[in-house]
């Protein structure tokens, strides 16, 4: 174990996945000469050379329509968006190639691709720069979409998406780049698709979260353990698609209350999918409605006093959890 | 059928009476005929969703198909029977795709607009006009990544030109073709419509070829009603890509008989003195009648192809008729690897 930051997770998950496959490559703007917007990709260009590590030029349907050719020829493309919120120019080449080509072909073509790069608020980016996307890549068939909230879950994960069959919507928090945690020094660490964990034991209270807002539900949790005497459960999703409800199914057995907490606008999030399938699950188990915190439902402003009225905090979490026990006021 | 004097001056195939052009025009016979058998049907039912035919266009995907290796690529839109059938593939299971049967070269999950047989080199049958082309001058690096000499070939028609991927394909295929990394023939299929909206309505720069110059990317026009002349320059610019790993445009002047697909029946964009003119340029007859003045191809040799043509296309409905259709269970196949 190595202590790490989500940022050289990232990296040396990328790095020790060129070192064994030569099919991998990563091409992206500004990854090569310039090192990379949040320096990601510092010091590969130097070390894999020019037809590895591809500055292209700005054109991300172009980057992510070349990378699905390249995959269904058997390379393993790796493309970086800038940020997350330019993936959406490249909408067609994503969804209704990436996401398509295996199932209309009747399974003749792999597309192991990989499209990642940051997405979230917090730094005063504004409206175009500020959006997550985990609803809207989620509700596509033919995908995986994963949010890691953690460097040895972004280190694990990452490596699954390089070594799978299939395209992968990587999402990286750009608030957690700087954050540091153990991460395993096996070469092989890898960390499945598809599996929930339980970040945090508790017994009155089930948290579902998942990328960011995780570590703002533990941070909330641990307050409202200390201060009120509330054991919460955090579950961490880890994987949108396909999402994995079981252990936030068998918390909630246990708590009977449960809140979802999502970065994203409400409507048509996240969380509401979340929300909706526990309802189903848990009908009977839960003694009050599943309460969703979520971002305001307005464009990023970039004040800084208006950013963070926008973005869900700690309080939000700790009211909602009172809320769910009936303990408000 | 009308007869038609050929022009095939700038034709630089050798013009030896090779078989191998009485296989092309056996080629070229069996799409046409196959194609006006996919019309019967659909209007029959037995066909569903969106028929977009070739005919009329023969020459241009069997004039440049033929000139490739086993080995290379094809990419192409959604009018893509024919790519499919110049590769090779088997006009049965072809049918049997249209037909939405489990024995389709998709298994039925495609349909007509998503032909795939990556076994004979075709990589689809796409339905989102020219977003293929991204994908193809990916895979065009991917073969000289992986290094081999092989060459992507992509299809598109005149409209799909003005999709802002296309653009963003183009100037990435004439960047890596600085390095010798993009082995890729872009053929745009110039019918003259984009559905029904003329190449005059669509494009500011009517001469299509000299738009993808501004990529660094040479192009030429070529009559794409003459398999001579089609075939002449392909396999020229075959070699040429396949040596130096650079881009190139291949700009086929044709025109489709049948209306843009089997639901266009009105078409009110063109004339039927318009179609009738063209159809005067048939590429099958002109064909037939420079195989005939220059080897002596008769008449009987011609109704021998055609029969046998007929026969193979009768063989595609019977299978496709008696296939069964894909099982419940096969809906949730191939969305992911298993």
């Amino acid at each position: 174990m190595a202590d790490k930051s989500y940022r050289d997770a990232i990296r040396d998950a990328m790095m020790e996945e060129m070192d064994r496959d030569p099919n991998v490559l990563i091409m992206g703007e500004d990854i090569g000469v310039y090192e990379g917007t949040f320096r990601i990709t510092a010091g590969m260009l130097k070390k894999y050379g020019p037809k590895r590590v591809l500055d292209t030029p700005i054109a991300e349907a172009g980057m992510a329509g070349t990378a699905v050719g390249m995959a269904m020829l058997g390379l393993r493309p790796i493309v970086e968006m800038m940020t997350m919120n330019f993936s959406i120019v490249a909408a067609d080449q994503i969804l209704n190639h990436a996401a398509k080509v295996r199932y209309f072909s009747g399974g003749q073509v792999d597309v192991p691709l990989v499209i990642r790069g940051p997405q979230g608020a917090g730094v005063q980016l504004s409206a175009q720069h500020s959006q997550s996307f985990e609803s809207f890549y989620g509700h596509f068939p033919g995908m995986y979409v994963v949010a890691p909230a953690t460097p040895a879950d972004a280190k694990g994960m990452l490596k699954t998406a390089i070594r799978g069959r299939d395209p992968v919507i990587f999402l990286e928090s750009a608030a957690l780049y700087g954050m540091k945690g153990e991460v395993p020094d096996d070469p092989d660490f890898t960390v499945p698709f598809g599996q929930a964990r339980v970040a945090r034991e508790g017994s009155d209270v089930t948290i579902v979260s998942y990328s960011r807002m995780l570590q703002v539900s533990l941070t909330a949790a641990e307050r409202l353990s200390k201060n009120e005497g509330i054991e919460v459960e955090v579950i961490d999703l880890r994987t949108i698609r396909p999402l994995d409800l079981e252990p936030a199914y068998a918390s909630v057995s246990k708590t009977h209350r449960c809140v979802v907490v999502q970065e994203q606008w409400k409507p048509f999030g996240a969380a509401a999918e979340i929300a909706a399938s526990i309802s189903e699950s848990n009908f009977d188990e839960l003694d009050a409605p599943v309460e969703r915190v979520t971002g305001e439902d307005v464009p990023m402003p970039y004040a800084r006093n208006l950013e963070l009225l926008a973005t869900p905090h700690e309080e939000q979490v700790i009211a909602a959890v009172k809320k769910v026990m009936y303990a408000n006021g | 059928m009308a007869k038609t004097k050929t022009e095939s001056a700038t034709a630089v195939a050798d013009p030896a009476c090779v078989p191998e052009w009485t296989d092309i025009l056996r080629q070229m016979i069996l799409i046409r005929r196959f194609e006006e058998a996919t019309e019967r049907e659909f209007r029959r039912g037995k066909i569903g969703g969106y028929l977009h035919v070739y005919i009329g266009q023969e020459a241009v995907a069997s004039g440049i198909i033929t000139a490739i290796r086993k080995d290379d690529i094809v990419f192409s839109g959604y009018r893509d029977h024919a790519h499919a059938l110049a590769l090779g593939a088997d006009p049965s299971r072809v049918m049997a795709e249209l037909f939405g049967k489990s024995t389709g070269l998709s298994k039925g999950k495609g349909g007509s607009m998503h032909l795939f047989d990556v076994e004979h080199g075709f990589y689809g049958g796409y339905g989102i006009v020219g977003g293929h082309v991204t994908l193809a001058t990916g895979a065009a690096y991917a073969l000289r990544y992986q290094g081999t000499d092989r060459v992507a070939l992509c299809y598109f028609g005149d409209g799909a030109m003005n999709i802002g991927s296309f653009h963003e394909a183009m100037n990435m295929a004439g960047l890596w073709g600085h390095e010798g990394m993009c082995p890729i023939i872009y053929i745009i299929e110039n019918n003259g419509y984009a559905m029904g909206t003329s190449v005059e309505r669509h494009s500011a720069l009517t001469d299509l070829s000299a738009r993808v110059l501004a990529y660094d990317i040479p192009s030429e026009k070529v009559d794409g009603q003459d398999v001579f002349a089609v075939r002449g320059v392909a396999d020229r610019v075959v070699r040429q890509v396949r040596e130096t790993g650079k881009p190139y445009c291949i700009e086929a002047m044709t025109y489709r008989f049948s209306g843009h697909g089997a639901a266009d029946i009105l078409q009110p964009y063109r004339t039927k003195d318009e179609v009738e003119e063209h159809r005067h340029r048939d590429p099958i007859i002109i064909l037939r009648n420079r195989l005939g003045e220059m080897c002596g191809l008769s008449d009987d040799d011609v109704k021998n192809f055609d029969e046998s043509a007929q026969a193979e296309v009768a063989r595609a409905l019977k299978f496709a008729e008696e296939s069964p259709p894909p099982e419940p269970d096969d809906l949730y196949r191939d969305v992911v690897a298993e």
